[in-house]
């Protein structure tokens, strides 16, 4: 695996574990529901091909692009398999794989553009208290493609935890394991990405109510 | 608890990852707080429009099979467990083809052996088992010159039980050797004598007759020639004769 590799820091912790002598060399795991840790022997293909719809989605949402995201899930399978061995038995296997899917991404071109963005805030001190308006629930009903393109909008660090709360139905800790940040970071984001969201979507109703 | 407080914890509280108890006393409050339970009400219905409109990309059934293809075709499990398998592999392979050679090197031992016991019996049905009659060694050693393609000794029988009765060439795989009979209280017992190069496989010096057979056996090599004895005699006296020949 090359430098260009977007689990690289993945593979090598792993690696490190590895080299140790691991007890899940086998292949077999014991794992993984949908949001949790269920004993369970699966194989690579067992465990991976029932995320494919939803890591296809996510790969859509952060290229913004159906061929970029073929490529993107392409290249998270392979690499996937290929540090499976190295996948610990007992941990979250989709917050593993996502996680290879958006390092994948972060490290590639369009991922670097896309990262750019500069966060000012990155802990939980900084969760947004905000005040009940009546607009929230007007905004709530907003149409889905409204909704989907001030989704769009959002830096990609607000955008995929969202995505990864909201559609992937990931707790704070699967989050924080596959972005690689604390569980206050996490909920800075989430708190600051709904607060853009509703920001946005104010402003699209207040610019199609005065046209 | 102030309102102020109960609402940055709303984000955790609809995403459902306050603890039990925080759970249970927010759920008090919102009884009692229209601030907190309409912005709730806001929230979850956002979370829901989230939700809907993000599932939004479905793969191809094309792209999923390629996929399935890629991971399908390449082994499962990691590379130890196939070092292992493939080592167990060749493990078997190497121990079937031992196995079968050994197998075939026995067949053809105990398919010698029988031929023994078979050129045996045949001197015993026939109407002439020998070819030169004499009881002296010094006339049954000479006969074979020129018929045989190998010189051997014969031990002196006199004192013992034995007798010489006489001899005849014998054929074993295509190689021509001498067969001398000898006689121990009424049974006949034949000794062959073949040039060991000329057999098939290294023998064993315990002989293996097939089962069914009664005759004792016993085979050694000595100088580059094969010796068989072998007759209905007990085996005790099929070994006597045997350590008679050796001593030569």
């Amino acid at each position: 695996m090359g430098d260009n590799c977007g689990g690289c820091d993945l593979f090598r912790s792993n690696k490190f574990v590895f080299v140790r002598g691991n007890k899940n060399d086998f292949g077999w795991f014991t794992l993984v529901g949908m949001s949790g840790v269920v004993p369970q022997s699966a194989s690579f293909e067992e465990l991976a091909m029932p995320l494919f719809d939803q890591l296809y989605n996510f790969a859509c949402w952060l290229t913004h692009d159906r061929d970029e995201a073929e490529d993107l899930v392409q290249e998270t399978y392979v690499k996937a398999w290929k540090g499976f061995s190295s996948f610990q038995a007992g941990t979250n296997f989709r917050a593993w794989i996502y996680r290879i899917l958006r390092n994948t991404f972060l490290t590639s071109r369009a991922g670097l553009k896309a990262a750019t963005v500069p966060l000012d805030e990155d802990d939980s001190s900084h969760v947004v208290v905000e005040s009940e308006t009546p607009e929230s629930i007007f905004l709530s009903r907003s149409s889905a493609q409204e909704l989907q393109s001030a989704i769009d909008e959002l830096p990609v660090a607000f955008r995929e935890v969202l995505l990864l709360c909201e559609v992937e139905e990931m707790s704070y800790q699967e989050i924080a394991e596959t972005v690689g940040i604390p569980i206050g970071t996490v909920m800075s984001r989430l708190s600051r990405a709904r607060k853009m969201l509703r920001d946005r979507l104010a402003t699209q109703r207040g610019t199609s109510h005065g046209v | 608890m102030a309102c102020e407080s109960w609402k940055a914890k709303l984000g955790a509280y609809v995403d459902g990852e306050l603890s039990e108890a925080e759970m249970r006393s927010f759920d008090e409050h919102l009884r009692g707080c229209s601030s907190c339970s309409s912005d709730v009400l806001a929230r979850v219905q956002m979370k829901r429009a989230i939700q809907a409109a993000g599932k939004r990309y479905t793969p191809s059934a094309d792209f999923r099979r390629r996929i399935e293809q890629k991971i399908a075709t390449k082994p499962r499990r990691s590379f130890s467990l196939q070092w292992a398998a493939v080592v167990a592999a060749l493990a078997l392979l190497v121990a079937g083809a031992v196995t079968s050679g050994y197998l075939r090197m026995r067949s053809e031992r105990n398919h010698l052996f029988s031929e023994v016991a078979d050129l045996h019996v045949a001197t015993m049905a026939s109407s002439s088992p020998v070819d030169v009659v004499s009881t002296d060694r010094h006339t049954v050693k000479p006969w074979f010159q020129g018929r045989i393609p190998f010189a051997f000794n014969l031990p002196e029988v006199q004192n013992t039980e034995f007798t010489l009765i006489g001899g005849r060439v014998a054929y074993l795989d295509q190689t021509p050797g001498a067969e001398l009979i000898y006689d121990l209280r009424k049974h006949h017992i034949s000794v062959f004598i073949f040039p060991e190069a000329a057999l098939r496989g290294n023998l064993p010096s315990q002989p293996m007759l097939p089962a069914g057979q009664t005759f004792s056996m016993e085979t050694w090599s000595q100088s580059g020639l094969r010796y068989f004895v072998i007759g209905d005699a007990n085996a005790t006296d099929i070994a006597a004769l045997a350590k008679l020949l050796q001593g030569q």
